[in-house]
């Protein structure tokens, strides 16, 4: 019987290895560097934000919608007329944000209409896109812009 | 010459440490975790008033209670029909809104103190986002007056103490931040 029990316990390894411990590290890393995709809307128009002071700071991302306003760009850097952009797509005719806003109001009550304007922008653009955006009902919205250089 | 070869040998058996490979990699990974920002996204927030109705007026506002701020084409600033200068908003909107019925040209109280602010349609919007930051930082600087004499630090701090619970904001209650936004004139 102590023959047997010495046996046994020289036998089994005391430790697991670790060779592998990073292997799988770098394994996990990259499986998930892989598979995560930093989805970012490929912007079509040119929107080089205005800079402001009392800036307040959306901390609720799911409640936010963008709306990209500013000059189309075109091929070999150069500026077209000023469009609408609401996520992918480049809106013709201004009606149209008015459904839009209103099918994603339906979807997020609470939404937020982030702007994001392009400062050499003219006011009537914006003022006409406030006005559909009051027919569809999505009240909220924000000016986006960056904080003052200091 | 057979000494030295096996002196080589005995030297190839020399490895790597790769214990410690597990800590460098998680001393990364926990760096960049705590490097990487998601970048926030700040901005100047606004409540569009809600459409109104064929046969609805608009609200009554009295002509003394509104402070009027135009914007032209240029860039150029009136205000209540003199002309004045972006940096000057930030002032006539503090003197109108704490005014209290003293002077007559301003509002008649707190509740009452409306700002209008109108633009071209060829107003260039970085010019229309400066004047709109100048009104905001009005009422900024009037409510972290306000939460000082409450005797809070500011009004960060005063949010902060009522759970950012808007039902209770005493100061935003007093000075409402009502901003209009006019539509342009046709043509």
């Amino acid at each position: 019987m102590s023959t047997h029990f010495k046996k046994k316990s020289a036998k089994s390894s005391p430790s697991i290895p670790m060779a592998s411990m990073p292997d799988i590290i770098f394994m996990l890393i990259i499986f998930f560097m892989v598979t995560t995709v930093l989805r970012e809307t490929e912007i079509q128009v040119r929107t080089t934000l205005p800079r402001a002071e009392a800036l307040t700071k959306i901390d609720q991302k799911r409640l936010v919608s963008y709306m990209y306003i500013g000059p189309l760009k075109l091929a070999n850097n150069q500026l077209g007329d000023t469009s609408i952009q609401i996520d992918d797509a480049l809106i013709e005719d201004l009606p149209s944000v008015r459904s839009i806003m209103y099918r994603k109001l339906l979807d997020q009550p609470r939404l937020i209409v982030s702007l994001r304007v392009d400062q050499s922008s003219e006011m009537g653009i914006v003022i006409d896109v406030q006005q559909e955006l009051r027919e569809a009902g999505t009240l909220r919205i924000n000016y986006s812009s960056k904080p003052e250089m200091i | 010459m057979a000494g030295l070869l096996k002196k080589k040998k005995e030297r190839e058996g020399g490895e790597i440490p790769t214990a410690s490979m597990a800590d460098i990699a998680f001393l990364l990974l926990i760096f960049f975790l705590v490097t990487t920002t998601i970048n926030v996204d700040t901005g100047i927030g606004m409540t569009l008033p809600p459409k109104l109705d064929e046969d609805q007026e608009p609200p009554p506002v009295r002509e003394r209670n509104m402070l009027k701020i135009l914007v032209n084409a240029e860039g150029r600033v009136l205000i209540e029909d003199r002309p004045s200068a972006i940096p000057r908003v930030r002032e006539e909107v503090k003197k109108h809104t704490l005014n209290e019925g003293e002077d007559p040209n301003y509002a008649e109280s707190m509740a009452k103190a409306v700002v209008s602010l109108k633009t071209d349609r060829q107003t260039p919007y970085d010019t229309y986002i400066n004047v709109i930051d100048e009104i905001w930082m009005a009422y900024f600087e009037m409510w972290d007056a306000e939460a000082r004499a409450m005797g809070f630090p500011d009004y960060a701090a005063y949010r902060d103490y009522i759970d950012e619970n808007e039902e209770e904001n005493l100061i935003r209650k007093k000075i409402k931040a009502q901003i209009s936004i006019a539509e342009p004139d046709a043509g």
